[in-house]
């Protein structure tokens, strides 16, 4: 059978359910993007963008030196970018030391370094070309039934942390003085927070590929935020545009045959592009009319 | 003592390339512009994909679209100072475009080639022809006495850019210039290390350098034999120990000259 798009939606989802693999692909996506769209709204409000980024680095070399070493892949993923977590938040406690040119430095060091060792990793395990393209760009057969369970269990843990931690966590994000004057422990959660976003981005990378995270951790977020400036609610719009940016890109892929990072990271942008364009529309006619004399009197 | 030709080749390419980026990096750093390399090199990857899938040479699309690139983030400049939600989202879609290029040219050259991707997105340095090594340490040497020429007045413009602009500098056309060498930079360092890891090229001599020395001459001299250096020892190491891929051996290099810096 040869999937082909329709607009008769009911078969439409029939085709994609159609075989095993993308079963699992869904289940798999729709649990990862809930879990990074929650963690990436709490990382934008952090303005800890970087570290995600330079999170999702690490574990490419995590993924090799798993293969190469004959375990599974995402015991890699995870060492490897808790690992990372736990050096960035020394580095972070360390205060901080380095001044703004080059902390930037640091990071583009880093990036560069953990992905030329991850690529070093891959050639000593040999089997370089096939796996390189899904480890760094996902794969629609990435996933198979024993992963969903584990992805599950991990987005589970997740919002089960933020699910306890997120009040503090937000007063502590919000202002950090204010919330360590009134005893939240704002370095405790600070660390603990990174560690959570370690576990979340190992978790997506597996999905999206090492280099494609943000289409499901930075972006629902920021397009969230574009929209509302209410908390329940832009968490909640942000869930939402996660697993639309999730399904359409698994569903798409399925139908063309292009990879679904194409499409998410394309379905990405075109919300966040709509969504910035949708909030500088209102703004504009609510300067006018408080310029207007009506409005100063 | 053989000395193969692909080596000659290598060291020829890879000494001008280091040599450039070295330099550029330097003024990259002082410049806080690493994530305008960061982008240059994301943009690189694409543009070599699409120019794939056009059936085109690669680096007609390598230069073409970093050059574009830059004059476009020259002109967006102060004004539209993106915030990392936004640089974030732009940057993965860059790649993703790029995945979508991978997929038309293995879709349009029947087997599966899987090792554009690798070549793409780490370096084939050793692969280079002797007419392709010459050509790119020329356009090397270009960017380096463009540099140098421009030198003093953007050393200026990149310190203290409001007393550059009081006394006549062009400080807005030079930053466009900048931009541009940076972007054929990153086209050329695509070639040798690979678009993923030329930012390592860029970033970590120079940081190095600049943790080292204070004074400007000095930290550019420095960050070009740091950047040489690692370019030389990755170079041997990777066509000593089989398996090493060249572009990981020459950052790795680089990554630990910046970590000793900081261990100092």
């Amino acid at each position: 059978m040869n999937p082909h798009l329709s607009f008769n939606l009911p078969s439409d989802v029939h085709q994609l359910l159609a075989y095993q693999f993308m079963v699992n692909a869904l289940q798999a996506a729709s649990a990862v993007a809930v879990m990074a769209a929650v963690v990436g709204w709490f990382m934008v409000l952090r303005r800890e963008s970087f570290a995600g980024h330079t999170l999702s680095m690490m574990s490419f070399p995590g993924a090799a030196a798993a293969a190469l070493a004959g375990v599974p892949l995402a015991a890699g993923y995870f060492a490897f970018c808790g690992a990372g977590a736990v050096i960035i938040a020394g580095a972070a406690q360390g205060a901080g030391a380095a001044r703004g040119a080059q902390r930037s430095a640091v990071i583009g060091v880093v990036g560069a370094g953990s992905l030329a060792l991850g690529y070093l990793l891959l050639s000593l395990y040999g089997g370089v070309l096939e796996s390189l393209e899904s480890l760094l760009f996902g794969s629609i057969l990435g996933v198979s039934g024993g992963e969903v369970e584990m992805l599950e269990l991990v987005a589970v843990a997740v919002l089960a942390f933020l699910a306890i931690a997120g009040r503090p966590l937000f007063f502590a994000s919000v202002d950090g003085p204010l919330a360590s004057a009134s005893r939240v422990p704002v370095r405790a959660l600070s660390v603990a927070f990174l560690l959570v976003l370690g576990l979340a981005v190992a978790a997506t990378a597996q999905l999206t590929g090492v280099l494609l995270v943000f289409a499901l951790l930075v972006a629902p977020a920021g397009i969230a935020r574009e929209l509302t400036p209410r908390i329940g609610l832009s968490l909640a719009l942000s869930v939402l545009i996660g697993l639309l940016i999730a399904w359409l890109g698994l569903g798409l892929s399925y139908f063309t045959n292009y990879s679904p990072g194409f499409f998410a990271t394309t379905a990405a942008i075109v919300l966040f592009a709509l969504a910035r364009g949708a909030r500088s529309l209102p703004r504009d006619r609510l300067r006018r009319t408080a310029l207007s004399p009506q409005a100063s009197r | 003592m053989a000395f193969p030709g692909f080596l000659a080749n290598a060291l020829l390419a890879g000494s001008c390339i280091a040599l450039a980026s070295g330099l550029i990096g330097w003024f990259v750093v002082v410049r806080s512009q690493v994530f305008a390399g960061d982008a240059l090199s994301h943009v690189a990857f694409t543009g070599a994909l699409a120019a794939a899938a056009a059936g085109l040479d690669l680096r007609a699309g390598l230069f073409a679209l970093t050059i574009v690139v830059a004059l476009v983030l020259g002109a967006l400049g102060e004004r539209a100072r993106a915030d990392d939600v936004t640089i974030g989202v732009v940057f993965v879609w860059t790649l993703g475009l790029g995945v979508f290029f991978l997929d038309l040219f293995n879709a349009g050259s029947g087997a599966g080639n899987g090792t554009i991707a690798a070549r793409t997105l780490f370096g084939s340095i050793f692969g280079l022809t002797a007419g392709e090594a010459e050509l790119a340490a020329l356009i090397a040497a270009g960017i380096v006495v463009a540099l140098l020429a421009i030198g003093r007045p953007l050393l200026f413009a990149s310190i203290d850019s409001p007393a550059a602009a009081a006394v006549r500098v062009p400080v807005r056309a030079l930053g466009f210039a900048f931009l541009v060498l940076l972007g054929i930079d990153a086209a050329e360092a695509t070639q040798a290390v690979g678009a993923l890891l030329l930012l390592g090229l860029v970033a970590a001599p120079a940081g190095a350098a600049i943790r080292l020395t204070a004074n400007p001459y000095r930290g550019m001299a420095l960050a070009m034999l740091i950047a040489l250096l690692s370019m030389w020892i990755g170079l041997a190491l990777s066509y000593w120990i089989g398996g090493l891929p060249p572009g990981s051996a020459v950052i790795g290099v680089a990554v630990a000259f910046y970590a000793l810096t900081i261990a100092l």
